[in-house]
Formats: structure tokens, sequence, C-alpha cells
């Protein structure tokens, strides 16, 4: 069991909470995930370790609510448990100095981001962070990312916060200024598969990271399978970050929607429930 | 002298018709009066050649000998000394292949083997239903050493069992949340209840042995932490990577790997979606692609899902199936259809990335190839078209790479495999052995059971001229 000891409610759908969980923060690098099961009738969901804090044993999970398991996860507090959470998953990110970085974050892949802005920064890299979001209130995580950037740009869709319009925008305007070593974007696969666009015209290299459907996370089940340049790899073990412009973003995007329609069935009953409890 | 039944006492299953609709057990096993009555038709040979082919050696005329005097809890104790699995084995043992194929009385001409696999179930089961676990054990003597088992799955509950039978600490690390590695999450309800394998993997927890879940050793903690901290280990983490064909369409949504569906159903409980929030598709027409135990799982799995129509495919024939005979015979009752002789070219695609239906090529059978099989080679000009919304690959495992990659220094065959004495199985490292499927590549429980057995003694030996040795050297 493992318990959680911060909990924080970022907007209308995103939570930020702290687990014990001292073994995972021991290990934990940046760009690893956890698999997560609440309880006994739960699936297995993979998340990204937001941050860690290795002296008192604990990780930080930041998360959207999607699906029910995410919507079950937000109404959990401090002091309540998890049933499982393993890690940490995947292969970390490649942290060293490369000079002058770019790091794009969206929407909850802000959170994703921070512990790489985080590595980045204390190798001794100049670090320039874009955050994007719908709107001002969607901009998580704006604080702690600045302390650790050189420069931070961010956009909203709607113009409430910092310049109107999208991240790749941003990244144009980098690019434009700065000679850019190594760049990262993670987010929705809509606006990774841009940013890699926007990275490739400049022949700039892009990292993402790929959240597909898993179920272990241990490459034991290939259900997170992605084409990269030509061969099936497992985003679990082989990712979760790839070079942008070797993914095959239209076959990657048609999968993550396989279980649409079951998702919503789970959430919609779960949400019934939720009603008749609350009578 | 006993007249002997040709046939082997007939045991009762569920009926067909009934048992493709649900996930409860297909055997329901002998009764205590079928089993004696089975148990009278062994020989009890003097040379027994059942107990030198089972890879444990188990006295197998000694505990028919016990169910024949009625006495169950003497054959449950001769079993036991053999076996920490014995109701798992003798569900999915390949009987047939192993005790049962040498039994003399089944060499006799017109007369069945003695039906071994059954009646071990049958001690089992009322070993599970009439001992007390919790009484067993636990001596208070100072622990020999401490063992790291990494996985839980056959061969690591054996070697773990064992080595807490010889007053050993030992703590089993397993990567997934629940314990039993291909036990939990390979083998169906129907052929496998989990209550089974929680109850005989609880009884081995009450010899002494711990285990600690959701930890991925090379993640969770490393190799180097667990030979500083264990006199030795065992790494019996199974085959558990899936291979695809990796024919055009692959990726299609309905495309699974057999380990992704029997995961989904056997680990997460998605057949009992939405009351369990794991999903699965739940699909009109299913395809299945291979042909050994795990594609007929697949196949019966499906068609317990709802499934219309499930069709296997295989590229041999009936003659070369590598699955056991019994599982076939309950696929054919079951209504499951083989296409034989065939092999996919193709996933189609419906236009919006969706499964829609399997394109194969008809084969023929060539000259023997390594396996001594003849080589299914395909026909010109053959292609046919299956309509499906889900395919299965059922082709076999390598090996997962999550621990190996971090351990470089161990040695592995050229298949990716970790190389051991299959008599001892000690690896390059001193102190680390390993066994089970990630030496051998995908196999059968008793092997890995076997292989477990074997490095329990070896570990036991090594442990103890180890402590001889005045000055404490790294494992």
């Amino acid at each position: 069991m493992y318990k959680i000891t911060k909990s924080e409610q970022l907007s209308k759908n995103e939570y930020d909470f702290w687990i014990e969980a001292p073994r995972i923060a021991k290990k934990a690098k940046p760009g690893q995930f956890v698999m997560l099961r609440i309880n006994e009738m739960g699936e297995r969901i993979p998340l990204t370790i937001a941050d860690t804090d290795d002296s008192s044993g604990k990780i930080r999970l930041v998360f959207q609510v999607i699906g029910k398991t995410t919507a079950e996860l937000g109404k959990l507090t401090i002091g309540d448990t998890i049933l499982d959470l393993t890690g940490p998953l995947g292969m970390p990110t490649e942290i060293k100095n490369y000079g002058t970085v770019m790091i794009v974050g969206g929407g909850v892949g802000i959170a994703a981001v921070f512990p790489i802005i985080k590595g980045l920064k204390k190798a001794g890299n100049r670090v320039i962070t874009i955050l994007g979001a719908k709107t001002a209130e969607l901009v998580i995580l704006q604080e702690e990312c600045r302390q650790y950037s050189d420069e931070l740009i961010i956009t909203t869709d709607d113009g409430t916060k910092g310049m109107k319009g999208l991240v790749t925008d941003a990244m144009e305007q980098v690019i434009a200024n700065e000679t850019i070593n190594s760049s990262w974007a993670i987010g929705p696969s809509m606006m990774m598969k841009f940013c890699t666009m926007t990275a490739a015209k400049y022949e700039l290299p892009l990292y993402v990271s790929l959240n597909p459907i898993m179920i272990d996370g241990t490459g034991m089940c290939g259900g997170c399978r992605v084409t990269i340049d030509g061969s099936i790899k497992f985003a679990c073990v082989d990712g979760p970050e790839f070079k942008g412009t070797e993914v095959n973003w239209d076959e990657f995007i048609s999968r993550m929607k396989q279980y649409k329609t079951e998702e919503e069935t789970c959430l919609v009953d779960y949400q019934k429930v939720q009603v008749i409890n609350r009578g | 002298m006993v007249r002997r039944s040709r046939t082997k006492t007939p045991i009762a299953e569920q009926d067909p018709a009934i048992r493709k609709s649900n996930f409860d057990e297909v055997c329901l096993g002998y009764t205590l009066e079928e089993g004696a009555a089975e148990a009278v038709r062994c020989l009890q040979c003097k040379e027994a050649p059942c107990i030198a082919s089972c890879p444990v050696m188990i006295d197998i005329p000694g505990f028919i000998l016990a169910i024949k005097k009625g006495n169950m809890q003497e054959a449950a104790d001769i079993l036991g000394k053999y076996t920490n699995l014995p109701a798992i084995c003798g569900r999915v043992c390949p009987q047939e292949k192993q005790c049962e194929q040498v039994c003399k009385l089944g060499l006799a001409k017109n007369f069945e083997p003695v039906a071994i696999g059954k009646l071990e179930r049958l001690v089992a089961d009322w070993a599970l239903e009439n001992q007390d676990f919790s009484k067993c054990i636990q001596n208070n003597e100072a622990k020999i050493g401490r063992i790291a088992v990494i996985g839980s799955g056959p061969s690591g509950l054996t070697v773990a069992g064992d080595l807490a039978k010889m007053n050993y600490e030992v703590i089993i690390y397993e990567a997934l949340h629940d314990s039993g590695g291909v036990l939990t999450y390979g083998i169906p309800e129907f052929r496998l209840p989990k209550r089974i394998v929680k109850k005989e993997i609880e009884s081995i927890e009450a010899l002494g042995v711990t285990i600690e879940t959701n930890v991925v050793v090379g993640k969770t903690i490393t190799m180097d932490e667990v030979m500083n901290e264990f006199d030795a280990c065992y790494i019996s983490v199974g085959a558990g990577a899936p291979n695809f064909m990796g024919i055009p369409g692959t990726a299609l949504n309905g495309v699974y790997s057999s380990s992704e569906y029997l995961t989904r159903i056997n680990l997460m409980h998605s057949y009992e979606f939405p009351k369990f929030d794991t999903p699965i598709k739940r699909s009109k027409n299913v395809v299945v692609i291979g042909g050994g135990n795990v594609a007929m799982d697949a196949a019966r799995s499906a068609k317990r899902l709802g499934a219309d129509h499930v069709s296997i495919v295989y590229r041999r024939s009936l003659e070369e199936l590598p699955a056991r005979i019994e599982e076939y015979h309950h696929s054919v009752e079951e209504d499951i259809d083989y296409h034989w002789l065939s092999n996919p070219v193709e996933y189609m695609n419906n236009g919006v990335g969706d499964l829609n239906g399997v394109k194969c090529v008809k084969m023929e059978l060539g000259e023997p190839d390594e396996s001594g099989r003849r080589r299914p080679v395909p026909i010109k000009n053959s292609e046919f078209i299956i309509e499906a919304d889900t395919v299965i690959e059922a082709i076999g495992q390598g090996s997962n790479k999550v621990l190996l990659s971090t351990f470089p220094e161990l040695k592995l065959t050229k298949w990716g495999y970790i190389e051991a004495d299959p008599k001892t199985g000690t690896t390059s490292i001193p102190g680390v052995f390993a066994g089970g499927d990630i030496v051998t590549g995908a196999a059968t429980v008793i092997l890995a059971m076997g292989a477990g057995k074997i490095a329990a003694v070896e570990i036991d030996n090594y442990v103890r001229e180890k402590n001889k040795t005045p000055v404490t050297t790294k494992v």
C-alpha cells in the first residue's frame, strides 16, 4: 500500500499528489514512469514521475482526469492509499550537457517535462522552456519550471496567459533567435506530432514521450507497441522517449483510440454511481 | 489378481455447450471413489518408468498406492516431498508426454495408461481442502542464509519452497501486483482456477517464504543490491516478451499478442468488465494464429467472451500440433474451427485503423527443419481471407530484457536467454543461479519446476561451501 501524503487540485481536472514509495523515489530518473493500480478491480495505468524526494521517500504524480481510473484517483486525498505502484519504469532521458536545449510541455505534459527541465539544468544546459495550454488555468507547475529555466515562454490557445497561439509558434520564435542543440516535446499526441514537424523543418533533434495504452508496463504484453523507424518497439521498455521523426504518428494516434467506447462506458458508469452515492 | 479396467476411469467435465460461455473450470476432477477405482489400475512397477520421466521425480506408485489404501493424508505427504505445486501440476502438466506416456499399463495392448495427472490433482485438491498449511512449518532455528528469488512463477516458487524447507530465509521479488507468473497471467481460469494458484502459493508462503510484489529487479532494485544483500539469488523471470509475425497491419486495432489478450483476461479480469476496469474487445469473429497451448487458451477465451466464430490458423497439420491433445479436443468440443496448413500474410484495414480480416496463404509441408518437423512452404496464389475483428498472435515469446539489460556481466546464449548449466542452474556469475523459461525458452510448468528443484540443491551447496570460507567474499 502506498500512502498519499500531499494532494492538491491544480485545476478543474488536474491533480498533484505526493506518494510514499521509498524504493521508487530512490531510483527514479527524469523520463521514467510508474504503473499504478488503485484497488483490486482497477486497471493498471502508467503515469510519469513528476518529481521525487529521496530523503523522505516520496514521489510526485501529476495527472489529468481522463477516464475512470484517473477520476477515481482524483477523489483520493491525504492519508488514502493506493494498492499498487510499480517502478520506476522505462528508459530515463539522456541527461547530459548538450549546450542549449528547448523543452516544450503541453497541458498535463508539463508535469512530464518538469523533471527533464530540472535534470538538464543541473547538467549545465541553457534551458529554454515553452509551456502551452488551452487557457491560463491549465498552465501548471509554472513557477517550478521557471526555477530551472533560463527562459520561459507561455502560450495559451485563448491568449489568457502569455502569447496567444500554439507551442509551435513559440518554437519557431526560439529557433529563429537561438542555436538549439537538442529538444524535447511532451503533451497531447497531436501537439507532439506538430512539434516534431516544426523541429524537423530546422533539422533540430526532438524527442517525444509516448503514452500508449499499457497493461503490465514491463515489456510482457506488447500492448504498447509503436512503430519506430519502421520496426516494432514497446514504449514501456524501449521508450517512452523516442525521436519524434521516427514515430509513425498516424498509427500511434489511431491506436490510442482502441478502447474509446469501453473507456466511455466505464467512466459513465462510474459517474452514475458517484451521483447515486451523493444521493 | 484384480481385473483392471482397460480404460481410464472417466472424469466429469462441464458440458461443452454450457462451458463455452463461462470461465469456470472445464474438468471437474475425480471423486474419492473414482480416484480409488483408478488407483487400482496402477501396476506398482518396481522400477517405475513414470518416476524417471517426471521432471521432479515424484514417487508416483507410492502416492497412488496410498490412494488405493484410502489414505489421502499419506498420499498428500508423499506428493509434498517432491512438489510444492501439485494441484497446478495435476492440471497443466503434459502428463501424456511424460509419466503417462511410459506407463507400463498403457504400453499393454488395448490398455490406457493410469490417469496419473488426474490422480495427482485429486490428492492435491484434497490437501488444499483438508490441510491447515498455517500449522505446517516455521521452525525457529537460525537460518542458514538469505536467498533472493526473482520472479514468482512455477520455477521461482519451487526453488523458494525447497530452500525454505532447508531453513533458508527466502524473498521472492515479483514485478506484477500478483504472484504466480504465467500461472496467474497466462493460463485461463477454465484450465487452472486462480483460487487453486492462490492456495498453493499460500502453502509456499506458509513455509516462511516472503513474496514482495511490485518490485522490478533491474529497475526498483538493482542486481548489485540483490547480490550485496543476499547469499545467492535465483533468476526465474520467464520468457515474457511476445513475438510478432511482423506482417502488414500488425498495428491495427484488434490485433493482439496472446500475452496481451491473456493478461487482460487472467490478470486483469477483463472478462468481468465493467465490474473490473480493464477492457477487452468483445469480438464477433476471432482468428488465433499458432498451434500451441497458448493458442488454445486464447481461442477458448475468445469463445467465452461471446465470439460467434473463433478459428485457429496453424501452418502445419494436426499431426504436428504442439498443443496438448486434451486441450485440442476441448477446443473442438467448444466449436473452435481450424484452418490447417495456413499462414497469415496480412491483416486487413477497414479504412479507419481497425482490423476487418486476415489474409492467409495455404501451406504445404516440405523437408524436415531443425526442429525435426516438416517445414511448411507457402503455396503460390492460394491466398484467402478470413473475416475477423480480432486476431491474436500466439507464436511464442522471447526473453524479456528488463533485468538482463541492466546486468551485462551475465552471459547469455545466442538467443538471448541466460546461459545456465541444466544440471545445476549455475550461471557465469558465482552465486547467481537461473532456471525456467529464461534459460530454456518457453517450455512447461513442470520443466520450470524441475529446474527450481535442481537449483535449490545447488544453492544450498553453494551457500554452505561459502560459509565454510573464513573470508566473506561478495556473492
